[in-house]
């Protein structure tokens, strides 16, 4: 319950980060990655402030080990290059930047511009369903279910 | 609505890595946007609830931001919805098969100094950027 709790807190917090960053609003997170046209480097500074706060909470999170609300640490400890790895980054990016959404300022749009969000999740959902009818990857992730 | 906002941006960057950091702390698990997503797409399990409640949170976020007073910040789609049924499945489809997304890799993979993530994040951007390039400058869409 606890979990739960904590976990929709999170998602609160996240979502309200996004929101007051911009980078729930495509229109600026296309024009953060149009360099070569009216550049807005805003995003930077999002990514620098994210950056900077989880770094710090990762390390004070490995320095005491054992998290409040959970017996153990769930990170990947995967550290190899796998084909995967690149081409699901590639095929993310392209997505990413033909509509200026990722999943996180997606969900969070969903209230905002109900239309247009609602047909990105809905394709982001079949999409997701899709690569689990891949066959499954090998070597298997060291953690189950707790890839990044 | 181009307009360059670094205090926002850094402030809103902090909420998000605060975010990340608390789930670290308290739930000791990655905030991965996409691994949370895709999680509830699997048969329930115990792990169903947290990840329904955090996307859930994520979904309500613009509420608690006009509760606080705030208004809304300008919102601006310009694709088109065939472009962005396209860029939802492009999305879907490629988080998953590359293990992450902005938030998974960008935000917390690099936060942890974790080589896949940093290499994920600069394959996305990379490719992102290229594609804003062809679409707004050579085709000139």
């Amino acid at each position: 319950m606890a979990k739960t709790a904590s976990a929709f807190a999170v998602g609160l917090l996240f979502g309200l980060g996004l929101l007051v960053s911009g980078m729930a609003d495509p229109a600026k997170v296309l024009a953060f990655l149009d360099v070569t046209g009216r550049w807005d480097p805003s995003l930077a500074f999002v990514m620098a402030g994210a950056v900077a706060v989880s770094a710090t909470g990762y390390l004070v999170a490995r320095r005491r080990g054992r998290p409040l609300l959970a017996s153990r640490l769930e990170i990947p400890n995967r550290r190899d290059l796998d084909p995967r790895l690149i081409a699901g980054a590639a095929v993310f990016g392209l997505g990413w930047g033909l509509a200026g959404l990722c999943p996180g300022p997606a969900l969070t749009l969903l209230t905002v511009a109900p239309a247009q969000a609602v047909t990105f999740v809905v394709a982001m959902v079949i999409g997701m369903l899709a690569f689990r009818l891949l066959p499954a990857a090998a070597p298997k992730p060291a953690v189950q279910g707790a890839d990044a | 609505m181009d307009g360059f906002t670094p205090v926002s941006a850094l402030a809103g960057g902090a909420l998000i890595g605060t975010s990340a950091a608390l789930f670290l702390l308290l739930n000791g698990r990655i905030a991965g946007i996409s691994g949370i997503l895709g999680g509830l797409l699997t048969p329930p399990s115990r792990e169903t609830g947290w990840r329904a409640a955090f996307v859930a949170g994520l979904v309500l976020a613009p509420f608690a931001y006009a509760g606080l007073g705030g208004s809304l910040p300008p919102v601006t789609v310009d694709a088109s919805f065939p472009l962005l049924a396209v860029a939802g499945l492009l999305v879907g489809f490629g988080s998953r098969l590359g293990a992450g997304c902005t938030s998974g890799h960008g935000v917390c993979g690099i936060g942890r100094g974790s080589p896949r993530s940093v290499v994920a994040t600069g394959t996305f951007m990379a490719v992102a950027i290229l594609t804003v390039l062809v679409v707004r400058h050579l085709v000139g869409a």
